[in-house]
């Protein structure tokens, strides 16, 4: 570890809430209907938008209307997205020949896109047409994310609603893609396009090399993808080796630039639901525990990255950081910060190959998904912490022996009950799906690492999914009709039943009056209030996860002292 | 029902928007204001021919050129990736070894203590185009005998490719291997 390398740690958090709380304002603008920046060209194209879309943008929705649209759209994306993938063999832009997908990685990459978790069993530069990466990866790049946010949005509006409905889906989901992901995402693929990564429709470049050797170097629509990408915490790759590769990340400055991607916006929702509340100190108590367990992760990675592989180093006589999987102009201090940043964020773009990381170092990303909200991805990640934030609530009620109110709104059975359900969805998923593909030949088969890292391998694949991380330990071989339809299916689960239970609590709380606060209020933005909140996080998390994790990367990483020593 | 076909249409019109007319019109600038990037920064060797990218390392086999970092992929730009191995692989021991002896090759007077990780362990994207400023100084003795070229002439080279952190705070200073072997045979082409 390094003095330059840990303060570029810590300044890449300190820049990320700089810049995400006039965003995080901005966006409550947005969302509240309030005119913005640039008002005059926005709003003649969303009219012409709801136009085309033939929707009403004025109607206030019921979270059951609401959710409907929300799940409705989503079906139908699927199914289009499902097509382009049949069929984009024979379809245009594709110079570069590439076939069409076969039924089980098709529903795989199609529900994995459309739930933004961005999982890939396939290799992108050679299994997605120039038209898949456009009109299938991008599209729902911006729409999978659209719809995670809005959902987040409908869920704060409970707390304030006077009438008992949450806005409307089509306005709120029209709205952040023009004024939010939209320019972002021309601002950010300009600047990826300047620092290197390409932006054509030509083929690959078929070149003779320095020593004469033909070389076939696949390009693309990558800019537009990488921005969209990052911003949209969705994490698909143009290329197998996704940010790692010098195209979409040519640079340590495309690098920190990807990262503050990922970052900005689930780190302004956070401001987004303070200014929704009309107190800004819970957002301020909820960044301080994330950020410091964001960085904590990052300076864990760092720290056994830098130490290196001792088995390596007693074997070989190799000594130094662990450069297996990682690239020259990252260097491990980036690389680790990339890596708690992606699964904290959820965002599962990769910029170093988890599977060679050293074994407690993998466990971070792994452990982050499996916390799930540490900020999270744009929506899901502010949902995710207002069911704990209901869960710490209720158990310090039950505590101190007070009825739990949350933000003004009594939390009573039927909210419990719904965030309970939010709750065990996520490990209950990861944990028997794992189960079932380590006592299963089809799952035994995908492993690549032999012994207990194999196991990890599985592990984190069903955690990335049910977190709609998209990221994974890539030596598992996913790509066989077994793994595309579970963690297809984990994947779905994942995102929508706990999607559902949430937006049932936010309907059930928009009903309720309002409490005025008074001497028994328990008061959620105190230190204290984040300290339990943490604690509450972090003991169902160890409960639940202990077991799989002791004996994955925990017992890897003892033989791997026990070996190097 | 009403909702369906509310969603067909969204789904047309975002798809036109954000699937079509976005990365078109990022095609248009690319193409027309940074089009050396916009179509992977291929670059022309000493006879005028392109020889590959900048950021795409190539596989190096002769003496006379500077190594890039080994790929598990063979430098496959059509199919980018790491090894992937474990770090408690055994797997992992055999590749690392044999990286060392493809290293040891073209570098005889270097012995094993002096090899660095980031030269015999796989990169990420198997394309890395970079190396640490060590290695290029550590592959010096060997370019030269292949070359003729001084390793002062060399050293000077090396260190006139160097790039630096971004703000001097992120990333590892580096040297481009595609710029460092062509500014090699235009030395050696004169």
């Amino acid at each position: 570890m390094t003095f330059v390398g840990s303060l570029g740690i810590i300044l890449l958090a300190v820049i990320t809430v700089v810049l995400a709380i006039p965003l995080g304002t901005y966006m409550y603008k947005v969302f509240s209907g309030q005119r913005t920046i640039f008002e005059g060209i926005y709003n003649p194209v969303e009219r012409l938008l709801y136009k085309l879309m033939g929707v009403n943008a004025e109607t206030e929705m019921t979270w059951y209307i609401y959710t409907k649209k929300f799940l409705t759209l989503n079906l139908v994306m699927f199914f289009v997205g499902y097509l382009v993938l049949r069929l984009m063999g024979h379809l245009p832009l594709n110079p570069d020949h590439i076939p069409s997908m076969n039924w089980n990685l098709a529903f795989n990459t199609a529900m994995s896109f459309v739930t933004n978790t961005n999982w890939q069993s396939y290799m992108g530069e050679q299994a997605m047409s120039y038209l898949g990466q456009m009109v299938f990866v991008q599209f729902l790049q911006f729409t999978s994310i659209a719809t995670g946010v809005v959902m987040a949005i409908a869920f704060v509006r409970s707390f304030v609603t006077r009438t008992g409905t949450l806005g409307n889906f089509w306005f709120d989901f029209v709205r952040i893609i023009t004024r939010v992901y939209l320019p972002l995402s021309i601002l950010f693929g300009i600047l990826f396009l300047a620092l290197g990564s390409p932006q054509t429709l030509h083929g690959a470049a078929v070149v003779h090399t320095l020593q004469g050797a033909k070389q076939t170097i696949s390009r693309g629509p990558v800019a537009s993808l990488e921005a969209i990408k990052q911003l949209g915490n969705n994490g698909g790759g143009f290329f197998n080796a996704n940010s790692a590769h010098p195209f979409e990340g040519p640079n340590a400055f495309s690098d920190v630039l990807g990262i503050l991607g990922m970052s900005l916006i689930p780190t302004a929702l956070v401001v987004t639901f303070g200014q929704f509340i009309k107190n800004k100190k819970q957002a301020r108590v909820l960044y301080i525990f994330l950020m410091a367990t964001l960085v904590v992760g990052a300076f864990v990675v760092y720290a056994f990255e830098a130490a290196g592989n001792p088995v390596l180093a007693h074997v070989l006589g190799i000594h130094g950081p662990n450069w297996e999987g990682k690239e020259v102009r990252f260097g491990p201090a980036l690389s680790s910060y990339f890596v708690s940043a992606t699964t904290a964020y959820t965002t599962g773009a990769v910029n170093t190959m988890h599977d060679s990381l050293t074994p407690l170092a993998g466990l971070v990303p792994l452990g982050f998904m499996m916390l799930n909200m540490i900020f999270g991805s744009g929506g899901a990640g502010l949902l995710n912490i207002l069911m704990f934030m209901i869960i710490t609530v209720f158990l310090s009620g039950l505590m101190v022996g007070r009825t739990p109110e949350f933000l003004g709104k009594k939390i009573q059975a039927k909210e419990i009950k719904l965030a309970t359900v939010a709750m065990l969805v996520h490990p209950f998923l990861i944990l028997v799906f794992t189960a079932i593909a380590v006592v299963s030949k089809a799952g035994l088969a995908g492993i690549y690492n032999p012994g207990l890292h194999g196991f990890t391998e599985v592990l984190y694949a069903y955690t990335s999914g049910a977190a709609n991380n998209g990221s994974a330990f890539a030596g598992l071989g996913a790509n066989s009709p077994f793994y595309n339809v579970t963690i297809g299916i984990d994947i779905m689960i994942g995102r929508y039943v706990s999607i559902i239970a949430m937006m049932a609590i936010a309907g059930s709380l928009a009903t309720k009056k309002t409490v005025p606060a008074s001497v028994g209020t328990l008061a959620t933005d105190t230190y204290s209030f984040g300290f339990v909140f943490m604690a509450v996080v972090l003991i169902v998390g160890a409960l639940t996860f202990f077991p799989a994790v002791a004996i994955g990367p925990i017992a890897e990483q003892l033989k791997m002292w026990a070996t190097g020593r | 029902m009403r909702s369906v076909w509310q969603s067909i249409r969204t789904t047309i019109v975002f798809m036109v928007l954000c699937g079509l007319l976005y990365p078109l019109f990022l095609v248009l600038i690319g193409q027309t204001v940074f089009p050396f990037q916009a179509n992977g920064e291929l670059v022309k060797g000493p006879n005028g021919a392109v020889v590959g990218s900048r950021l795409i390392a190539q596989p190096v086999t002769q003496p006379g050129l500077f190594q890039p970092r080994p790929s598990a992929v063979n430098y496959a730009a059509n199919g980018s990736g790491g090894s992937n191995l474990g770090p408690t692989n055994p797997a992992l021991i055999k590749e690392v070894r044999g990286n060392i002896l493809a290293f040891e090759k073209l570098n005889p007077t270097v012995s094993v203590s002096q090899i660095g990780p980031t030269e015999v362990e796989s990169s990420a994207s198997g394309l890395d185009p970079d190396i640490t400023v060590r290695d290029a100084m550590l592959q010096i003795p060997g370019v030269a005998k292949a070359t003729g070229l001084s390793t002062h002439t060399l050293k000077k080279l090396v260190l006139g490719h160097v790039r630096g952190r971004f703000l001097g705070i992120w990333g590892e200073p580096h040297v481009n291997v595609m710029d460092l072997n062509l500014a090699v045979l235009k030395l050696t082409h004169k």
